[in-house]
């Protein structure tokens, strides 16, 4: 088995533009890897066969002189993205079996540029989960494993927990993400990798299964800046299907990589050391943080004074949303529908259809988030929920309006705690703790990146998060790997193909 | 039926609010590019998003928009600049996003109003409270098959206005006044064809009593979409009456959706209070507000073309009709532009005679539209200038444009075909009316003494001309020589 599958993207671009080897052979490595460790579940649906036709027809087309930006490169695809042809599940049940007759615009901008699809990835149940383990398809496990408990199976973080974990294992060179509230960078921290959440309408959210309109936004996962910047410069761009993608230009991601931070001001807000946190992430935010120093950049503390409630504020906005949402998967036109009840030869209503339907076909979480969603919107409370979630998350966009008149870039940490268990997962409220370092910027629409920085006690990654401004993401992958460098993270994870 | 009722106990008042459902004439959907044409075999006109599938997005269609603004520049309301589109979420097998996207808390238009047009050439100023724009949903049809409903969603996303009226309205004959003067501006706007039959414009009536004299309003029922003039004051008065006899024995008007029943004349109740909906209404996430800017409402305003009223007050003003007559004939802007061409330089009047006198009774009568008349307007014209040019009478005309009517021919080729030009030339006339007088000395001085005698000598003379001598001409010399 070759190990092609570990180069990174800019490394396999290169290699392919030199003849070193060919697509076909780079997506053989893949699609070994894949098989290899198939155990770790990351995929939903693996598209091998379809994957080498794209190889080979990439090659032929380098051949025949085009140079297109992921020419040949091997993809995985989060199975939120409709893809035609190929089954979308949502990781859910009710979604089993429905193959789009379209293609989603950013998995279409990215087969524009030559990328090669592997297949599906695993995520949580309508991406509402931070563990990856609400899927229909069953559990995605994180590459790492902790030197204490070294039998343990880990999650990935989710709910892009098998794009971190195929992305991670070296299945695939990079993978596309979807962040609602956290859904790229926690698993990326968890699992080692870099994770992207673009500025809320950088993507086009068009043939994206939605969980929250306002929240979802898509983007790259992968394992280095640079590779996030490349994928970023394909997928982004404004879509007239989508009429909250913005109209502003796609610039060059990468072109003010290796600028150094000198003469930058990064920001360090002090609402982010809560209370609980593991001391080895405040350290190696600290870390972190002086490293940049070092590099030439000025730290500043900074103050984002409503963060405390944007947690709060997310678990009301989202869930609203996606009880709306999800409205439509009622098993009349796709996907999943409950049988009769045993003995009747039909439902005796259409609600009843529904209802069975609906809850023979939802997992637990999203059934939960339904009905939390159904709460808050509901007559009479409304206003004290909804209404006022939607004034909290004007105060945090304030906040860091302020905060970027004083800084150019935000440093936190990404997650309160490295990977878990699968089997010592926290529960309701304290799951939702996961997010409370994303949530911020997804509630303001900002860009949010994560990069590894270091490990744990137990040898497990961990990651800091780095928040710019509103479209500015050429100048915050700057910083990130700047970031990046510094902390020269090579450590990789032990069920590495 | 009046604006009250007489009850047992005493006058009651009827208190109407109407919403009518108008669907915007659009080529493509409010939120998509699948067409709005009628008629169409089931499930053809569906986009991906109309049947919802998992990741569509929905669009603005700009066109709808144009319409909303236009049909509220038509009422004189305000245009709001900043709307927002919500979602009002419901589960039904015909609303396939399971929810509808509607304008709840910032709709599109705000207050309006319009005039009714009453008998007795009355007129009165109804508010109109708001428009917005919304989707249509799709079609259930159950009574293809026993035991399986079908569903159509060729109308699910199509533009509709729901116009919602303040509580103005009084009694039946208002109700459905109001309905056929909103009727009359959208289609004078083009913002809506107003075709009832095919659900193009339906309404939610609103009606409650109250005891005369009183300002509180009683509680309302809703009678859900009513399609036709004539069943909105059935409705009315059958729910008014119901209402009343309810509240004198005792009882209490639940608030409460019901139906019109045509056949059965009556309305009854449609759902029952444990299926009553939350809608849980909140901003589409997947709109942005939507912004006009004044240029976009101007533009608007500048293009709006003449409206009934105005049509009505011009008509009065420059080609002095009654109030009435200029009302008949602005209700359709068919008809005030077939009676424009008509009038166009001639006998204003005498046209509207014409217009609203034999060519509506012929085409009343054949059953045909004023668009597919036989008798085109400039022809009406041709046959008016016949008239007053004195070329025929109007007793000929009439049986000139019988058969215009019936051949299409002008009416000059049929005077000449059949020799129907009148005798005015008065030595003509003189030559017959003498000959006649001296034939008949005893008539002469009969009629002298009694001159309504005097018609025995028109006929006479209308009998030696063959029916061709100008009845005015003939008039004047037999007064002048019977004195």
């Amino acid at each position: 088995m070759s190990e092609l599958n570990r180069l990174t993207i800019a490394q396999a671009r290169k290699g392919m533009a030199e003849g070193a080897f060919s697509s076909v052979e780079l997506t053989q490595s893949c699609v070994d890897a894949m098989e290899a460790r198939a155990d770790l579940g990351a995929f939903i649906t693996p598209t091998p066969e379809a994957a080498l036709e794209a190889a080979a027809e990439a090659d032929r087309k380098r051949a025949a002189g085009d140079e297109g930006a992921l020419l040949g490169i091997p993809l995985g695809i989060k199975d939120l993205f409709c893809t035609e042809g190929v089954q979308t599940t949502a990781a859910s049940r009710i979604l089993e079996g429905f193959k789009p007759t379209y293609e989603s615009t950013v998995t279409r901008n990215l087969l524009r540029d030559g990328a090669v699809f592997l297949g599906k990835l695993n995520l949580d149940e309508f991406a509402m989960g931070s563990s990856n383990t609400t899927s229909y398809y069953g559990n995605v496990v994180n590459p790492w494993q902790s030197s204490d408990k070294p039998n343990m199976q880990l999650v990935p973080g989710g709910s892009s927990g098998g794009s971190a974990s195929a992305v991670a294992a070296r299945l695939c060179l990079g993978a596309t993400g979807t962040d609602t509230g956290g859904s790229i960078r926690q698993p990326a921290a968890f699992c080692g990798i870099t994770g992207l959440k673009p500025t809320y309408g950088r993507c086009s959210r068009w043939g994206v299964v939605a969980f929250a309109s306002s929240l979802d936004q898509a983007g790259p996962m992968a394992r280095s800046v640079e590779d996030c910047g490349l994928m970023l410069g394909s997928m982004a761009g404004y879509d007239p299907m989508d009429t909250t993608s913005v109209d502003t230009p796609v610039p060059d991601y990468t072109a003010e990589l290796g600028a150094g931070v000198k003469g930058l001001k990064i920001g360090i807000p002090q609402e982010y050391r809560v209370d609980g946190m593991p001391e080895e992430i405040e350290k190696l935010w600290m870390e972190t943080a002086e490293r940049l120093r070092a590099e030439g950049a000025e730290i500043v503390e900074i103050s984002l004074p409503h963060t405390h409630a944007a947690l709060p504020a997310y678990y009301i906005v989202a869930p609203a949303e996606a009880s709306s949402n999800l409205a439509r998967y009622d098993g009349v036109r796709y996907g999943f529908r409950s049988d009769a009840p045993e003995g009747l030869p039909e439902f005796s209503s259409l609600e009843e259809m529904y209802a069975t339907t609906r809850g023979e076909g939802f997992g637990p979480e999203v059934q939960r988030r339904i009905m939390i969603g159904a709460y808050v919107l509901s007559a009479g409370f409304y206003d004290a929920y909804y209404n006022k979630a939607r004034r909290v998350r004007t105060l945090i966009a304030q906040d860091f309006s302020r905060a970027f008149e004083q800084v150019d870039a935000i440093l936190t940490p990404t997650t309160p705690s490295p990977a878990f268990g699968i089997t010592e997962e926290p529960t309701g409220v304290e799951m939702y703790m996961n997010d409370v370092f994303t949530v911020p910027a997804s509630m303001a629409g900002i860009p949010g990146i994560s990069v590894p920085v270091g490990m744990s006690k137990d040898g497990l990654p961990l990651g800091v998060q780095l928040l710019g401004k509103p479209f500015e993401e050429v100048g915050l992958l700057r910083v990130a790997q700047a970031v990046e460098t510094a902390a020269d993270f090579t450590a990789a994870p032990q069920l590495m193909a | 039926m009046a604006q009250t009722i007489k009850g047992q106990t005493g006058e009651w008042e009827i208190v109407i609010g109407m919403e009518v459902h108008a669907q915007v004439l659009s080529e493509s959907k409010l939120f998509s590019g699948a067409s709005t044409t009628f008629g169409k075999a089931p499930n053809h006109n569906v986009a991906l998003v109309d049947a919802a599938l998992p990741g569509m997005l929905p669009v603005l269609n700009e066109e709808c928009v144009r319409q909303a603004v236009r049909s509220g520049l038509g009422i004189k309301a305000a245009i709001n600049l900043y709307s927002v589109f919500d979602r009002k979420n419901y589960f039904y097998a015909d609303l396939p996003q399971g929810y509808q996207i509607s304008q709840l808390y910032h709709p599109i238009v705000g207050e309006g109003e319009l005039t009714i047009d009453l008998e007795e050439g009355e007129s009165r100023v109804i508010g109109i409270e708001r428009i917005h724009l919304e989707q249509d949903a799709g079609k259930s049809i159950h009574d293809q098959d026993p035991h399986r409903s079908f569903i159509d969603l060729n109308r699910t996303g199509v533009a509709l206005m729901e116009i919602v009226s303040k509580p103005d309205l009084r009694g039946g004959d208002e109700a459905s006044a109001y309905m056929t003067k909103l009727r009359s501006i959208l289609r004078y706007l083009g913002t809506c064809d107003g075709n009832m039959e095919q659900g193009s414009m339906r309404a939610d009536v609103n009606v409650s009593v109250r005891p005369m004299g009183s300002t509180e309003l009683g509680t309302r029922t809703e009678t859900k979409n009513v399609n036709s003039v004539r069943f909105i004051r059935q409705a009315v008065e059958y729910e008014a009456r119901r209402q009343v006899e309810l509240l004198e024995s005792g009882g209490k008007v639940v608030q409460e959706t019901r139906l019109y029943d045509p056949t059965k004349g009556e309305t009854r109740s449609m759902r029952s209070k444990e299926e009553a909906h939350d809608y849980r209404y909140f901003p589409d996430p997947d709109l942005l507000p939507l912004q006009l800017n004044q240029d976009f409402v101007d533009a608007i305003a500048a293009d709006l073309p003449e409206l009934p009223d105005e049509k009505r007050a011009r008509f009065e003003a420059d080609y002095g009709l009654s109030n009435y007559d200029a009302g008949v004939l602005v209700a359709e802007k068919e008809t005030g532009d077939f009676f424009e061409t008509v009038a166009k330089g001639r006998d204003a009047k005498l046209a509207a005679n014409w217009v609203m006198g034999e060519l509506f009774g012929a085409l009343n009568k054949a059953g045909v539209e004023l668009a597919n008349s036989p008798v085109s307007a400039d022809a009406l014209g041709g046959l008016i200038e016949a008239i007053a040019s004195d070329t025929i009478s109007g007793r000929t005309a009439k049986d000139v444009f019988a058969i215009m009517f019936e051949t299409g021919k002008s009416a000059d080729a049929i005077i000449d075909e059949q020799g129907l030009k009148q005798i005015s030339d008065e030595g003509a006339i003189e030559t017959a009316l003498d000959e006649i007088i001296a034939a008949n000395p005893a008539q002469v001085e009969k009629a002298k003494e009694n001159p309504k005698l005097k018609g025995w000598f028109v006929g006479q003379v209308m009998k030696a001309t063959g029916g061709q001598a100008n009845p005015g001409v003939v008039n004047k010399l037999i007064n002048q020589k019977l004195g």
